[in-house]
């Protein structure tokens, strides 16, 4: 009997994607960091080690959320602005205490993402215009908050453990992406819940018809990106210390969206990888901090950036049939 | 399709089967039970869909006109056109990327390279620099269609892409500093502070864009293949329309236009910025979708993206007029008015196609 080709022996020529979808950023993150390290003074030290870890958290949990959104074939462009609302709402009520102001702004950031998902599922219009019209108001309503857009310093120091604290040599804010990490991957593998968000993206009608719950599956997804884009406000509005309307968040959407689509999460839906969200998000954190400490200008990391996001997924792109 | 084919051959037999189908509808009467016409409900609803706009305008104007003494002024109206004629270019391109199923997130930043490339080159005169800018843009723009026809990646990702790039190479090229149009170069300038009896001239040029769009959008070749291209691309693939070729030009167009805006934009103030244009490809996409034009492609047109451009003008314009209304309730009001809207047109839609 001749021997079947082995799994991945199928697409012989294309070596990485052996490697799975995530290969060709696997690759590229490699072959960043051993760049880096060699070229890049002080690029291979426990301290800047720490420091992309520490830049790279407030991208990931947004990222996180916009995996799961994306894996059902929506998209969710309000992040930013959600951001912004959750620290205003936390800077507004930080005086009636941590325990009412972090909820507080987590639900807010909430009832955004059920905004979004109850128009993307129940009345059908598609998620980047619903989140394009949540990310306009949502920027518009985070300075109404922010009392008039004004920048509201923070000086609630349990506040400020949030984005400024250490455990041993590790950041608050880096614990918090990882515990989230590790969360939305045992949700995504592990949990009927995880099978209904690849299920709902990949063919929303076949799975109603195996009884999915597709349009509560679609809420839930937008509910918890709005959740997670909430934390990361708050975490970014300890950092600065201050919650800053107009600042916080902005673009985040375009880096998250980049972090899930050089990690190799189809934009189509039905197929998610946080792994390679996390290792998207750390190849765009490592090209930012290295041409930062290459003083090369700010500019020209936007290029090789979009390089490399044009890259991953001219890598991944699904063969024509 | 087997049962139009029955049709066709039982009621006329010398003639083809394809030849007889599009006369269906029309033949029915003889014996054949005659399908229903679309309930009028259906009918009403997709008229609403495709006119709501014009109808939304017409009672914005009429509101600002009842409201406010300052709004029906030639001054105030030529305001909002003049405020609105750089965001029409943009739009314009957005309308045909979108009729083809695509989108183009680039064009901010494309009309920002184009403005700078533009303004670099104004000492050696107006045409030099108009030409310049002008061939920058469509050089991305047809970065863009290639890399989504031939690499196949999504028009989303790539247009992002290329918005993060010609962002970085604008800011790079410039040292983040605005680049100013030498003074000689009066032509330039004149684009975008000058009049035509007494229109300003970026009217005047987005008003012959959008003139020239609509023409070629529905009375060319070029035209009808975008709209097969976002309509059905595998039928009009396999019909043999060169589908890349169109997506490619209609990326380049889009790009062309965006600069044609940065250039307008440059010559209006009197010099290219490296951040210029930041988040109109939202205002734009905003704009085409008010408008009536479907995100999935296919349907729509130029004339619903001018209603669209002119109703988030107006809108924008009685917020002014009534000055109480901060900046940041006019975005919150303006992010409501956008979903309000689709989620209406949606409906419509719903009810349109489950009519025929």
């Amino acid at each position: 009997m001749a021997a079947r080709p082995a799994p991945g022996g199928g697409t012989a020529g294309r070596w990485w994607s052996a490697l799975g979808p995530t290969g060709g950023a696997v690759i590229a993150l490699v072959a960043l960091v051993a760049a880096n390290s060699i070229f890049t003074p002080n690029f291979a030290t426990a301290g800047n080690f720490w420091n992309v870890l520490f830049q790279l958290s407030v991208t990931l949990l947004v990222a996180v959320g916009m995996t799961l959104v994306i894996a059902t074939g929506g998209i969710d462009l309000s992040v930013g602005s959600v951001m912004a609302i959750s620290a205003a709402v936390a800077a507004v009520t930080l005086d009636r205490g941590l325990f009412v102001a972090i909820p507080l702004a987590l639900v807010a950031g909430m009832a955004v993402g059920l905004l979004n998902g109850a128009f993307v599922s129940y009345f059908k219009v598609q998620a980047i215009v619903v989140t394009l019209a949540t990310l306009l108001a949502g920027r518009g309503l985070a300075q109404v908050i922010n009392r008039g857009g004004a920048l509201l310093a923070i000086d609630d120091s349990g506040f400020l453990v949030l984005g400024r604290g250490h455990v041993g040599p590790v950041p608050v804010q880096v614990l918090i992406a990882a515990a989230v990490v590790a969360l939305a991957i045992f949700v995504l593998r592990s949990t009927p819940f995880g099978r209904y968000v690849l299920a709902a993206g990949g063919n929303p009608a076949a799975a109603r018809l195996a009884g999915v719950p597709v349009n509560r599956t679609v809420v839930t997804v937008y509910v918890m990106s709005g959740l997670l884009a909430g934390l990361a406000g708050l975490v970014e509005a300890s950092r600065l210390g201050a919650s800053a309307a107009a600042r916080i968040g902005q673009g985040a959407e375009l880096d998250a969206i980049a972090a899930v689509v050089v990690g190799g999460t189809l934009l189509s839906g039905g197929r998610a990888t946080i792994m390679g969200t996390v290792i998207g998000a750390l190849i765009m954190q490592v090209i930012a901090t290295s041409f930062n400490m290459l003083l090369i200008p700010y500019a020209w990391a936007l290029a090789f950036k979009a390089l490399i996001i044009l890259f991953a997924v001219y890598l991944q792109r699904p063969r024509r049939v | 399709m087997e049962h139009q084919g029955q049709i066709g051959g039982g009621g006329a037999p010398a003639l083809s089967v394809r030849s007889t189908r599009p006369e269906v509808p029309a033949g029915a009467g003889s014996g054949v039970p005659a399908p229903r016409p679309p309930a009028l409900r259906a009918r009403a609803a997709a008229m609403l869909q495709r006119q709501g706009a014009v109808v939304a305008l017409m009672v914005v104007c009429v509101f600002g006109f009842a409201r406010y003494e300052a709004f029906a002024t030639p001054e105030n109206l030529l305001n909002v056109l003049r405020q609105n004629s750089m965001l029409g270019f943009v739009a314009l391109g957005m309308t045909m990327v979108i009729l083809t199923g695509g989108i183009d997130l680039s064009v901010g930043s494309v009309l920002a390279v184009a403005g700078i490339v533009a303004a670099k080159l104004s000492g050696q005169g107006t045409l030099v620099a108009i030409a310049g800018g002008l061939a920058a843009g469509a050089l991305l723009g047809t970065l863009n269609g290639v890399l989504i026809t031939r690499a196949r990646i999504q028009p989303f990702i790539v247009t992002l892409a290329m918005m993060i790039a010609a962002r970085g190479v604008a800011l790079g090229v410039t040292g983040e500093n605005s680049v100013r149009v030498d003074r000689a170069a009066a032509g330039f300038l004149w684009l975008g502070r000058g009049r035509i009896v007494g229109i300003p001239v970026p009217v005047v040029l987005a008003a012959l864009a959008f003139v020239v769009g609509w023409i070629v959008l529905r009375y060319t070749r070029f035209g009808r293949y975008v709209y097969a291209a976002g309509d059905n691309q595998d039928a009009a693939r396999l019909l043999g329309l060169k589908v890349d070729r169109v997506l490619i030009a209609t990326y380049a167009i889009s790009g062309l236009l965006a600069a044609m805006a940065g250039i307008v934009l440059a010559g209006r103030l009197g010099a290219g910025q490296p951040v210029a244009g930041t988040g109109w490809e939202l205002d734009a996409i905003a704009a085409v979708v008010v408008g009536g034009t479907l995100l999935s492609g296919g349907q729509g047109g130029v004339g619903s993206t001018v209603v669209g451009v002119l109703l988030l003008g107006v809108i924008f314009n009685l917020f002014n007029l009534e000055g109480t209304i901060t900046p940041w309730w006019q975005g919150v009001l303006r992010g409501v008015f956008l979903l309000g809207v689709v989620v209406i047109q949606s409906r419509l839609q719903k009810r349109a196609t489950h009519g025929h």
